[in-house]
This record gives structure tokens, C-alpha cells and sequence, in this order.
């Protein structure tokens, strides 16, 4: 295994205690705003591992559109006010342990059987932004144009959603 | 010589240190500077501002402390420190405590990718824009976390109007950065500089004299104002409405950070705006390339801090619908045929031609759209949807 850095150490912990805020805390508000920080110090992960690109990327997306949309959804629906307690049925935390364990387990075997672990050579070169673009605009060119559309047709759907209201109150 | 003083300066400063510490010490130093400079540009900025809008709405400004009120902000500055730190009964204390200090460190991180000079960078990222993006994505978190724990209506208010405000003006801000990055090719803000480098004739070959580089430096300093909250966008503080919005219940010093890190926000969104459209460090004609890289940053930086000032005191504030119609039917299309004219520029042979297309492109597109929201915005009488 190849040594633990300082750096990795400490984001790692950040993260953890964050996600597990997110999960524990009362306050809806203070959940959200924990998952942000869980989902920043995903970001600084990557960062540090050289992956530019993504790194930043889940700052711009995560803590900035998907952190800051959970915060109005829960504005709006709820109102945020603190201890709304979140009723938890008994059956729930056996499910959640089951499925948590299970999604570890799948991941920790397809970490373990992955390409990385078996041939540690040297580390690969980060790759820079044009290579990232390159490889995007190129060899992954209809994935990229099938997500587009995909956004595109949901962000219509929104809107006519949200507009069928106006003609119903008018 | 006089270019590179500051570097040399932390070169020769660095050969005193152990070589054991080295790599701190050369860190530190890199990133005094910034939390020096940039502070002390906000104290004269508020001197600065309160005597331009005073000129303009025809009375002194401040004028007692220190020659011409010069040293009014080390005034403010005791004042805001010797006042009592008041946070409401039923605020939420650790987010209360938490926004001011998110809202400053994200201030600060910008200027880490921001080239004041040349050879003068904190951080050579290969993603520096991108990086910028990232950073002042977390502010909107910031004001969410200080409108909300305040629990005031007015600041939940300011704060909701803020982080709309943000994200809607983010779009075309981003936008209108990507036709400067598909010009350049590059996301590096020191690649980008060095782009925009060398003189045809008298003129720089910078962004801004281009067709698109034009209208994409009028759409970002506009989206630039709504980021900032300034006037004519200064609704999630409007004080008339909502008293001063998400930072109502702070007091003394904290209060004084909230307006630090706007501050802070709008030099380095001019920063970034200097960089992308008017050549970063480089100088406006070739016969002035004596003068230090640094000092045509700042005086660039100075220029546009100028410009809001005059904006601020010459416009009024927008009202909620008017601000997001402007961002959605006009801002949008407007810098998305901007990127499109920016790749027309750049596919075309130069010559004619391309200054023909991309100008025809964007003067269609803003005839066009400018004549939509002008019937589409009849004045009428107002009706409400969720009010009554």
C-alpha cells in the first residue's frame, strides 16, 4: 500500500466527520450545510490527488449549485425551522445498515479487483484540462451530446411544470 | 528591474531562511502580500467611494478625520472594534458565528489564481478560471448561512433574494468567460495574459477590441455587479426594503467583515474581468511598457473600482422581476451568442470578414432581444401571483 499522506489524512477525517454530521444532526439546515462541507472536502480529495479538473468541478457543482438547491428545497417545503424531528420508523435502521453494507462491500471488492491496485507502477501523469476536453470532444462525443439533451428536456420539463401553475391560479 | 522588485524581494528574503523551512516560508510570503494589499486597498476604496458618491449626490463625504477624510477608515475600523458583538437570542450561534469567517476565507482564495504581475502569482493552476469559479460558488453557501441563522424575516429574505440573485447572474458570467477561454485556449489565467500580450499598430491585442471580447466585457461586468451585490443590484440589502438584508443582525466587527469580504469579492471579480478582457498586467500602449506589470494591475483595478462607484451613484436599484427577466431573456441569449461569435472569430481567416461576422452576429442578437424585453415588458399594472 502506498503511504497515507498528512494531507489525505486530514481531509479524509474532515470528510468523514462531516458526512456523518449530515446524517446525525437535528436541524435540517445544519444537515445540508454538513453534507456541503462533506461534499468540499470530496473536492479538496481530488484535488490533492492532481485531478484538477474534477476537483474543481465538484466544488463548482456540489457546494455550489447541489448544496445550495437541497438548502431551498428544504426553505421551501419545510421551512427549515431546526428540530422538525425526523421520524424514523424501527424497521428503517436495519434496511439502511443492510443497504450501507452492501454498497461498502461492492465497492471495497471493485477497489480491490481494479486495474490500480494490481499494477503499481508509477503513479499516471495528472491529466491537464485539454486532454480532459480532448478525450471529451473526440472519443466520448455522443455520450456527451446524449447528456446534453437529456439536461436540456429536464430543464423544459421544469419549466412547463412551473408554468402550468400560473395558467391554473389565473 | 523595477517590474520583478517584488519577486526578487521574496527571493532575497527567502535566502535568509533555513533551507529546512524554506517551502513554508516562500508560502508565507507569497501569501502575506495578498492579505496585506488587498485589505488596505478596501480601507481607501471606502474612503474612495464615500467621497465620489458625495460628489455626485452634491455634498462632502467624510471630511474630518486625517487630511480630506483620508484616514476615515482607521476611525471606522476602531469603531466597528469597540462595539458590542451583539447576536440575537434566538439566532443559531454557531452558523451566526460561522457565515463572516466562510464569507472571508472564500474572499481571499481568488486571488490566489489572479496574475498582478508578471511572474506575480500565488498559484499557477492549470484550471485557474475554473478555480476562481469554484471558490466564489461557496460564497453563495456563505450569505445563505448568515440570512438564515440570524432568524429575522429580513435577513432570511435578503439572503433568499441574494442566493437567486447569484446563481441566475453566475450563468452568464461563466458564459461569457467561456468565449474568452475558447479564444485562448487555455484555462490558465497566465496563459490568457500572455494570449492577449504584443501590440498591432498603437492597439494591444486585447479581448475587449474585439467585437465579441466587447460585448462579453459588457455582459461580465454587468453579471459582475449582480455577484457583488452592488447597486443597481444591491436587492438582498436594499435598505429601503429589507433593511441590509442577510447581514442585519450582525454588529461591530463582524459586521465590518461582511463589508471586507464584499469588498474583496468585487476586486477580485475586477481582477478577474482585468485579466480575461483587458490584458491582466500588460500595458495599453507600446510605449508604456517601461512601467512596472504591477502597476498597470492596479491601475486597471482602480479604473473599474471607479466605474461601479459611478454606477452606483448614478442608477437606481432594479425590482426583483425586472433583475430576473434581465438575467434570463436578455443576459443569457445575449452571452450565448457571444460564445458562438467567439468561435466564429476564431474559425474565420483574419481580416474583414470576421470583425464583419462577429460584429453583424452580436448587433442582430441585441436588436433582437433587446426589442423582445421592451414588449414583452409593457408597463402595466402589476399582478401578483402569490400575495393576494
Amino acid at each position: 500500500m502506498r503511504q497515507m499522506s498528512a494531507a489525505f489524512l486530514i481531509l479524509a477525517i474532515v470528510t468523514m466527520i462531516a458526512a456523518c454530521a449530515a446524517m446525525t444532526l437535528r436541524g435540517l439546515v445544519h444537515c445540508a450545510l454538513a453534507l456541503a462541507v462533506a461534499f468540499a472536502g470530496i473536492g479538496t480529495l481530488y484535488l490533492s490527488l492532481g485531478a484538477q479538473f474534477l476537483g474543481l468541478a465538484q466544488l463548482l457543482v456540489y457546494v455550489g449549485a447541489i448544496a445550495v438547491l437541497i438548502v431551498f428545497v428544504i426553505l421551501l417545503t419545510r421551512g427549515g425551522d431546526g428540530d422538525a424531528s425526523p421520524l424514523i420508523p424501527t424497521g428503517l435502521p436495519i434496511t439502511g445498515i443492510v443497504v450501507a453494507t452492501t454498497i461498502l462491500a461492492l465497492l471495497a471488492w471493485a477497489v480491490f479487483h481494479s486495474f490500480a491496485m494490481h499494477s503499481l507502477g508509477p503513479p499516471a501523469t495528472p491529466a491537464t484540462v485539454r486532454e480532459l476536453g480532448t478525450v471529451l470532444m473526440a472519443e466520448y462525443v455522443l455520450p456527451l451530446e446524449v447528456i446534453g439533451l437529456m439536461l436540456t428536456a429536464a430543464l423544459i420539463g421544469a419549466v412547463v411544470v412551473a408554468m402550468k401553475e400560473k395558467q391554473d391560479t389565473q | 528591474m523595477l517590474d520583478q522588485v517584488f519577486v526578487l524581494l521574496k527571493h532575497w528574503l527567502l535566502g535568509y531562511s533555513p533551507a529546512a523551512i524554506q517551502p513554508e516560508v516562500s508560502i508565507l510570503l507569497t501569501i502575506l502580500p495578498i492579505l496585506l494589499v488587498f485589505p488596505v486597498l478596501f480601507a481607501l476604496t471606502t474612503v474612495l467611494e464615500r467621497k465620489g458618491l458625495g460628489r455626485i449626490q452634491n455634498r462632502y463625504g467624510p471630511n474630518r478625520v486625517g487630511f480630506y477624510g483620508i484616514l476615515q477608515p482607521m476611525a471606522d475600523a476602531l469603531k466597528s472594534l469597540t462595539k458590542e458583538d451583539i447576536v440575537p437570542a434566538s439566532a443559531d450561534r454557531a452558523v451566526h458565528f460561522l457565515a463572516p469567517l466562510v464569507l472571508l476565507a472564500v474572499a481571499f482564495l481568488p486571488y490566489a489564481v489572479l496574475p498582478i504581475g508578471r511572474n506575480m502569482i500565488a498559484a499557477n493552476l492549470d484550471a485557474g478560471v475554473l478555480f476562481f469559479f469554484a471558490i466564489g460558488a461557496i460564497s453563495e453557501l456563505s450569505v445563505f448561512m448568515a440570512g438564515w441563522s440570524s432568524r429575522n424575516k429580513y435577513s432570511l429574505l435578503g439572503a433568499m433574494r441574494a442566493v437567486a440573485q447569484m446563481i441566475s447572474y453566475e450563468v452568464p458570467l461563466l458564459l461569457s468567460s467561456i468565449a474568452v477561454i475558447m479564444a485562448a485556449g487555455s484555462l490558465n489565467t497566465v496563459e490568457i495574459v500572455n494570449k492577449q500580450a504584443g501590440f498591432s499598430g498603437i492597439f494591444p491585442h486585447w479581448y475587449v477590441l474585439t467585437p465579441w471580447g466587447f460585448a462579453g466585457f459588457v455582459l461580465f461586468m454587468i453579471a459582475a455587479t449582480a455577484e457583488t451585490n452592488r447597486s443597481p443590484f444591491d436587492l438582498p440589502e436594499g435598505e429601503s426594503e429589507i433593511i441590509a438584508g442577510y447581514y442585519l443582525e450582525y454588529s461591530g466587527f463582524k459586521f465590518a467583515l461582511f463589508f471586507l469580504g464584499e469588498y474583496l469579492g468585487m476586486f477580485a471579480i475586477s481582477g478577474l474581468g482585468i485579466t480575461l478582457f483587458l490584458g491582466g498586467w500588460g500595458a495599453p500602449l507600446p510605449f508604456l511598457t517601461w512601467v512596472p506589470s504591477w502597476i498597470w494591475f492596479f491601475a486597471k483595478l482602480l479604473g473599474l473600482i471607479i466605474g461601479f462607484i459611478w454606477v452606483r451613484g448614478t442608477l437606481p436599484r432594479l425590482r426583483m422581476d425586472q433583475l430576473m427577466n434581465f438575467a434570463w431573456k436578455f443576459m443569457l441569449p445575449m452571452a450565448l451568442v457571444v460564445v458562438v461569435s467567439a468561435g466564429a472569430w476564431r474559425f474565420l481567416p483574419q481580416g474583414v470578414t470576421r470583425w464583419l461576422v462577429s460584429t453583424l452576429l452580436l448587433a442582430v442578437a441585441y436588436a433582437l432581444l433587446a426589442r423582445g424585453v421592451e414588449t414583452r415588458n409593457k408597463i402595466a399594472k402589476r399582478t401578483y401571483r402569490f400575495a393576494e
